[in-house]
C-alpha cells in the first residue's frame, strides 16, 4: 500500500481499484465496451461458486439420516434455515425456490465476503502474476476481488430471478393468463394503457431494485474501504488510524454482507410467489 | 458502471449454480434430513408406545398381584376348613375304632369267659360225676342220670 500510495494520489490510488480487468473481445475498440468481459469479476464468481459447491459436496458425499458429521450439520443447518425462509414466503409447489434461495445466499455471502481481503494483497499478487505471466506493468493490471460490486454480476443474477419470475407466472397462469392480468390489472379492462405501464413498471422494477440494492451497498462498502486505506498511506499516525477504522468498518461491513445477501434471497424468493398469485 | 458480456457469462455462470444446488446438493441432503426427521419421529412413537405398554402391563401386574392375594387367601381359608373337617374325621373314627375295638374286646372277654364257665362246668360235672362214682361205687351212666348232671352242672 504505502509505496503505491507515495506514487499516487488518492484519487488514482482508488480508481485503480476500482478498475476491472476487462478482456474485450472486439479488440477493435477499446476499454470497457459493451463486448468486454470482466475477467475479475469471472473468475472471482465462478471460483466462490465452486467453493460453495465444494463445500455443499462434502456435506451431502456422506450425508447420512442418522447421527451428522459437524460439517454436515453446519450445511444443515444453514440450507434447512434458508429452506424455512423460503418455504414461509413461497406457498407453491415449485422445487425450484429452495436452490434458488440457498445459492443467491451462499454465493453472495461468499463474493460479498471478498471485501474483508485488503485491496491491496489483492492488487499485490495481481500486479505480480501479471508482470510474471504477462509481462505486464504491474499497476495496469486491476483486479476488483468483490463480484457484487460489479453491476454485471448482480444484474445477472437478478435478471436471471427475472426469467424465473416470468416462468413461474406462465405456469401458474399459462400465456393467456398472464398476459391478460397485464391489460386488466388492476384497473380493470377500460383502463388496459394505465394497466399495461403499472405492471411494466412494476415488473421492471423489481430486477433493477434487487441488483441495485447490492451493488450499491457493496460498492459503497469497497469506496469506504478505499477512504480508510488512502488514510492509511498518510504515515504511521494515519496508519494506525486506518487499522482502527478498517477494523471498526469491517466489523460493521459484515453485518452489511449478510444482510444484504439475505434480503437478495428473500426479496427474489417473494417475487416469484407474488408472481404466482392471481389478481 | 458499465454493462457488458459479463451480464450475460455472470447469468449463465449463475442458471449453472443453480442447477447444481438443485440436482446436486438439495435432494440427497434433503432426503437425509427428511429420513432423520421420519426417524426421530418413529423413535419417539416407539418410546410413548413403550411407555403406555409398560403402564398397561404395570396394571396387568397390579391386577395379578391383586388376582393372587386373593386367590391365596381362599386357598388358605379352604385349607384351614379342609384341616379342622380332618382332624374332626380323624376324632370322629378315633372314638368310632376305639368304641368298636372295645366293643369287640368286650364281646371277647364275654365270649371266653362263657366259653371257660362252659369248660368249667362240663369239668365239675365230669367231677361230680367221678365224686359220685367213688362214692357209689359205681359207674354212673352219663345217659340215664344226664338230667342230674345238667341240674348239677347248672347249679355251679
Amino acid at each position: 500500500m504505502s509505496d503505491q500510495a507515495e506514487k499516487l494520489t488518492p484519487t488514482e490510488y482508488i480508481q485503480h481499484h476500482l478498475g476491472h480487468l476487462a478482456k474485450d473481445l472486439t479488440p477493435q475498440i477499446d476499454g470497457d465496451k459493451f463486448m468486454a468481459i470482466h475477467a475479475d469479476t469471472m473468475v472471482m464468481s465462478f471460483v466462490l461458486g465452486l467453493l460453495m459447491c465444494f463445500g455443499f459436496w462434502l456435506a451431502t458425499r456422506k450425508a447420512t439420516s442418522g447421527v451428522p458429521g459437524k460439517w454436515q450439520a453446519f450445511v444443515e443447518i444453514v440450507l434447512e434455515f434458508i429452506d424455512k425462509q423460503a418455504k414461509d414466503a413461497y406457498h407453491g409447489t415449485s422445487k425450484l425456490v429452495t436452490p434458488v434461495a440457498i445459492t443467491l445466499f451462499c454465493w453472495i455471502i461468499l463474493m460479498n465476503a471478498m471485501d474483508f481481503i485488503p485491496v491491496d494483497f489483492i492488487a499485490t499478487v495481481a500486479g505480480f502474476v501479471g508482470q510474471a505471466a504477462f509481462g505486464v506493468d504491474p499497476h495496469s493490471v486491476h483486479w476488483r476481488p468483490v463480484p457484487t460490486a460489479d453491476v454485471n454480476a448482480t444484474l445477472a443474477m437478478s435478471i436471471t430471478v427475472f426469467f424465473l419470475m416470468i416462468f413461474f407466472a406462465l405456469r401458474a397462469k399459462g400465456v393467456g393468463g398472464f398476459v391478460h392480468e397485464l391489460f386488466t390489472a388492476p384497473f380493470g379492462k377500460w383502463m388496459f394503457p394505465a394497466n399495461l405501464l403499472l405492471n411494466a413498471v412494476e415488473l421492471l422494477s423489481k430486477p433493477i431494485s434487487l441488483a441495485m440494492r447490492l451493488f450499491g451497498n457493496m460498492y459503497g462498502g469497497e469506496i469506504v474501504f478505499l477512504l480508510i486505506w488512502v488514510l492509511g498511506g498518510a504515515g504511521v499516525g494515519g496508519a494506525l488510524a486506518s487499522a482502527v477504522f478498517g477494523l471498526g468498518w469491517g466489523l460493521f461491513h459484515i453485518l452489511i454482507i449478510i444482510l444484504q445477501a439475505f434480503i437478495f434471497m428473500m426479496l427474489s424468493v417473494v417475487y416469484l410467489s407474488l408472481m404466482e398469485e392471481h389478481h | 458502471m458499465n454493462i457488458n458480456l459479463t451480464l450475460f457469462a455472470q447469468a449463465l455462470m449463475f442458471a449453472g449454480f443453480i442447477w447444481v444446488v438443485a440436482t446436486k446438493i438439495w435432494p440427497p441432503l434433503l432426503n437425509a434430513i427428511e429420513e432423520r426427521q421420519k426417524k426421530i419421529a418413529d423413535g419417539l412413537a416407539a418410546a410413548d408406545k413403550a411407555k403406555q405398554e409398560l403402564a398397561d402391563a404395570d396394571a396387568r401386574v397390579a391386577d395379578e398381584i391383586k388376582k393372587a392375594r386373593v386367590d391365596a387367601a381362599q386357598i388358605t381359608d379352604r385349607a384351614h376348613q379342609q384341616a379342622v373337617q380332618i382332624v374332626d374325621k380323624a376324632k370322629q373314627d378315633a372314638i368310632a375304632e376305639a368304641a368298636r375295638q372295645k366293643a369287640a374286646a368286650e364281646a371277647e372277654i364275654a365270649n371266653l369267659s362263657s366259653k371257660a364257665k362252659e369248660v368249667l362246668r362240663a369239668q365239675v360235672a365230669g367231677l361230680a360225676v367221678k365224686g359220685a362214682e367213688k362214692i357209689l361205687g359205681r359207674e354212673i351212666d352219663a345217659n340215664r342220670h344226664r338230667d342230674l348232671l345238667d341240674q348239677v352242672a347248672s347249679e355251679i
